[in-house]
């Protein structure tokens, strides 16, 4: 194998996610929200001064490179009837958790799931897993349904059920 | 929030178009006129039902950093801390849980040395650790909830 070559892919790779200061223009005049307007990339290249044909290629390339990870609505899961909304964190070996997190992660009732560090002694937890369902008893249905999942390598976890949504607003970059 | 409301959040989850008339192709697909979209996405938007509608940007990806950070935060300052911490723009949410950890946020960056510095202005301001719990690995990211009630 020639890793020169590998080496050069790798690179190409970084670099198709490098920004220019008008992709950066249209995030940032994107990110609290699309126009509501029935031609809104239109709307954004008349904001920028760019052309409909040029903001939709930009924002094509920028999904590709996973620079925008969807575009879509981001539901309020209380005001959706989901009360029952719980961080559910893990204590599994370190050993085993990109196998434990990939089998977690692929439950359909799982939205988030990542591998976070453990802070001993406060904070034992290294995999975490976010469940969403109608009411807490369902929500910790699921919980079970995960302790099941994990066995023996469920070595503790907790649900941290959210009481209140402090602020929501996404990502915001400066201008 | 009727039959059509739910299809739509649910539809729009998924994805959306980048072409010149999005939402006319996806009314088309509710079987719905394109206004009769804007119009709902706009109440259900108002009414908070959504939090938003637009591209979901990935802050690593754009140089930045985000990262969870945890707080145990006494009863009696909660309100202020709260302020505080959502007076920052690199503070994307923060939930209230119950637990000795009872407040959780997130921040995004526009780079990663930020997150360091917002954790240590917050810990100066407020006298209270943070546990900053950025992620070290991702399993699945695919937030979807079905709009069923």
């Amino acid at each position: 194998m020639n890793t020169a070559v590998d080496d050069k892919t790798l690179q190409a790779d970084v670099n198709a996610f490098e920004l220019d200061d008008i992709d950066r223009q249209i995030v940032v005049a994107t990110q609290s929200g699309l126009p509501l307007d029935p031609r809104p990339y239109d709307v954004l290249a008349s904001q920028l001064g760019l052309s409909a044909a040029d903001v939709m290629q930009r924002m094509r390339r920028m999904q590709e490179t996973g620079v925008i990870r969807r575009i879509g609505a981001v539901p309020n899961h209380y005001a959706l009837g989901y009360k029952g909304n719980g961080m559910t964190v893990w204590n599994v070996p370190d050993e085993h958790i990109d196998e434990l997190g990939r089998r977690v992660g692929e439950l359909e009732f799982v939205s988030h799931c990542y591998h976070r560090p453990r802070h001993l002694p406060d904070w034992p937890y290294n995999l975490f897993a976010m469940v969403h369902a109608p009411t807490r008893d369902e929500a910790l249905q699921l919980v079970e349904s995960i302790a099941n999942l994990l066995g023996k390598h469920d070595r503790g976890h907790t649900v941290l059920f959210s009481s209140r949504i402090l602020k929501k607003t996404g990502l915001r970059f400066q201008p | 929030m009727d039959a059509i409301d739910r299809d739509i959040i649910n539809t729009l989850q998924a994805g959306f178009p980048i072409s010149e008339r999005p939402y006319a192709e996806v009314a088309a697909g509710l079987g719905i006129e394109e206004t009769e979209l804007l119009q709902r996405l706009q109440v259900l938007l108002d009414e908070k039902k959504l939090s938003r509608f637009g591209p979901m940007y990935h802050a690593e990806k754009l140089g930045g950093a985000f990262s969870l950070v945890a707080m145990q935060v006494p009863e009696e300052i909660y309100e202020q801390v709260a302020e505080l911490v959502n007076s920052y723009a690199e503070v994307a949410h923060n939930y209230q849980r119950d637990h000795a950890f009872n407040m959780w946020f997130v921040l995004a960056t526009e780079t990663p040395q930020r997150v360091d510095e917002v954790n240590a202005e917050i810990t100066r301001r407020t006298g209270l650790p943070v546990f900053n719990m950025p992620k070290l690995k991702e399993f699945y990211v695919g937030l979807r909830l079905d709009a069923h009630r």
